[in-house]
C-alpha cells in the first residue's frame, strides 16, 4: 500500500515561496506583511492566499512581489494599497509593488490552516477532486446553485441537510 | 515598424477583443435573467476586462513616453480598435449572448494554451492566467448551450436563430494577416490557422447534441483586425469612452 498517496504534494512554486520568507534576509518585512488582509475575506492574509510572492529591498526601496488571483478581480488593488499602507505605518516610505503573471497563482499555494479559516469564516474551501463539504454542518450533500457566488473566485452551493447557502472558494 | 510596434500592435488586438467583449458582458449588469446568472455574466465580463488591462498594460510598456492602458481602451475611435467583430455585435437575448460566449470560449482556451508557448514571457504569462478562466467560462457556456438548445421550443428556437447569425462572423477568428504571420514566424503569436479544424469539431459535437443545427449559408464577415467594424462598434464606445469624451483625463 503506497501511504502516501494521500498525502497532497506541495507545488514546486510554494516551496520556493515559502524557502524565499525562510531565507530571507529582511525578516521583519515579512511579518508587516502578515497583517495584510485579503478585503473580501478579512480572515487571511495575502500570504496565507498564496498572493504574496516575495519581499525584498532593491537598493534604498522595498519591492514587493504579488500575484493576481482572477484578471479582473478588483481586491487587486485594493491589496496593493493596503501593502502601501501596512508598509508606511511600519515606517517603511519607498515601497513599489509589482505583480508577476507567472506562474499562475492557484489555490494550491494556500496553506491548509488558511484553508481551515476560510472554513471557520463560513467559506467552503478548495477542495481538490471532490464537492465541497457544507461549512456549518459538514454535510456532502451539497448543490450547486451557481458557477458564480459574491466574487469571481468563488462558486454558490447549498447545503441539502441544513439547507444553508454558502460560498465555495473554486479550485482554481 | 521595429519588432517591438509588432508586438505592441499585437498585444492591443488580443486587448481590444478581451475590452469588448467584456464591456458587451459588463451590459447585462442588474439585466440578468435571474440573480445567479446576473453575478456569473457580471463576473465573466471583469475576467475579460482585466484580461484587457494585462494586454493594454503590456502595449503601454512597449510605446513608452508615458503611454497608459486608458490611453487605448477610452483614447481612440472606431477605426483604431482591431478586434474581432463578433465581439462587438449587440448582446442580443440571452441566447444570442451565451451562444458567443460558447463560440469564444472554445476558442480561447485553444488558443491561450498556444500562446503559453510564445517566446515573448509577459504575452505567455498573460495566457498562463487567461487560460484556467477560459476552463470555467466554458463550463459554464456549454452548460447553458446544452440546456437552452435541448430545452423547450422557445429557448432551441433562440439559440438557433444566434448561432445562425453568429457563425458568419467566426471564420474572421482564424484569419491571419501580414502582422500575425511575421510574428508567428518568430514564435511570438499564434498561429490561428492550426486551430480552426479542432474547434470547429468541438463546436460542431456540442451543438450537435444541443439539437442546434451549424448553418449551411455560405457568408462571412470580416476586418476587425484591420479597424474596418460593423455600425454597433461606434455606439458601444460612445458608452464606454462617454465619461473621458466629456471630461478628459479625469481620474477617480
Amino acid at each position: 500500500m503506497n501511504a502516501g498517496a494521500n498525502i497532497p504534494l506541495m507545488p514546486v512554486e510554494q516551496l520556493e515561496r515559502q524557502l524565499r520568507r525562510r531565507n530571507s534576509s529582511s525578516p521583519a518585512l515579512w511579518d508587516v506583511l502578515d497583517t495584510v488582509m485579503d478585503p473580501e475575506i478579512p480572515v487571511i492574509s495575502i500570504w496565507e492566499l498564496g498572493v504574496l510572492q516575495d519581499v525584498e529591498w532593491q537598493d534604498d526601496r522595498i519591492v514587493v512581489t504579488i500575484t493576481p488571483t482572477y484578471s479582473g478581480c478588483p481586491a487587486m488593488t485594493v491589496i496593493a494599497e493596503d501593502i502601501e499602507a501596512a508598509m508606511h505605518d511600519a515606517g517603511y516610505d519607498a515601497v513599489e509593488v509589482t505583480t508577476q503573471l507567472s506562474p499562475a497563482w492557484t489555490t494550491d499555494w494556500m496553506s491548509s490552516a488558511a484553508k481551515n479559516k476560510l472554513r471557520n469564516y463560513g467559506i467552503a474551501p478548495p477542495a481538490k477532486d471532490s464537492e465541497p463539504s457544507c461549512p456549518q454542518c459538514d454535510s456532502t450533500n451539497v448543490k450547486r446553485i451557481s458557477e458564480f457566488g459574491s466574487t469571481a473566485c468563488k462558486s454558490l452551493y447549498q447545503c441539502g441537510d441544513c439547507a444553508e447557502l454558502f460560498d465555495h472558494f473554486k479550485n482554481f | 515598424m521595429t519588432a517591438d510596434y509588432a508586438v505592441r500592435d499585437y498585444a492591443v488586438r488580443l486587448g481590444d477583443d478581451a475590452l469588448i467583449l467584456g464591456h458587451r458582458l459588463s451590459e447585462w449588469c442588474s439585466r440578468g435573467p435571474f440573480l445567479e446568472e446576473d453575478l456569473a455574466l457580471s463576473n465573466v465580463a471583469l475576467d475579460f476586462i482585466g484580461r484587457a488591462r494585462m494586454f493594454y498594460t503590456y502595449a503601454a510598456e512597449l510605446t513608452g513616453d508615458g503611454a497608459t492602458e486608458d490611453q487605448f481602451a477610452y483614447q481612440r475611435d472606431c477605426r483604431d480598435f482591431t478586434n474581432h467583430l463578433i465581439h462587438e455585435l449587440p448582446r442580443g437575448d440571452f441566447a444570442f449572448t451565451m451562444a458567443r460566449q460558447y463560440l469564444i470560449d472554445v476558442y480561447s482556451i485553444a488558443f491561450m494554451q498556444a500562446l503559453q508557448q510564445s517566446s515573448d514571457e509577459r504575452l505567455a504569462g498573460i495566457a498562463s492566467k487567461a487560460i484556467k478562466e477560459s476552463r470555467y467560462h466554458l463550463r459554464r457556456s456549454e452548460d447553458w448551450i446544452m440546456r437552452l438548445g435541448d430545452g423547450t421550443e422557445e429557448s432551441n428556437r433562440r439559440l438557433q436563430d444566434a448561432v445562425n447569425e453568429l457563425w458568419g462572423f467566426t471564420p474572421e477568428l482564424f484569419e491571419m494577416d501580414a502582422l500575425e504571420g511575421d510574428l508567428v514566424a518568430s514564435g511570438i503569436a499564434v498561429d490561428v490557422t492550426a486551430l480552426k479544424d479542432d474547434w470547429e469539431r468541438s463546436v460542431r459535437s456540442t451543438f450537435a447534441e444541443a439539437n442546434i443545427s451549424i448553418p449551411d449559408e455560405d457568408w462571412q464577415v470580416s476586418g476587425g483586425r484591420q479597424g474596418k467594424h460593423t455600425e454597433w462598434l461606434g455606439h458601444l464606445l460612445s458608452d464606454l469612452q462617454f465619461v473621458q469624451r466629456a471630461y478628459p483625463g479625469l481620474e477617480w
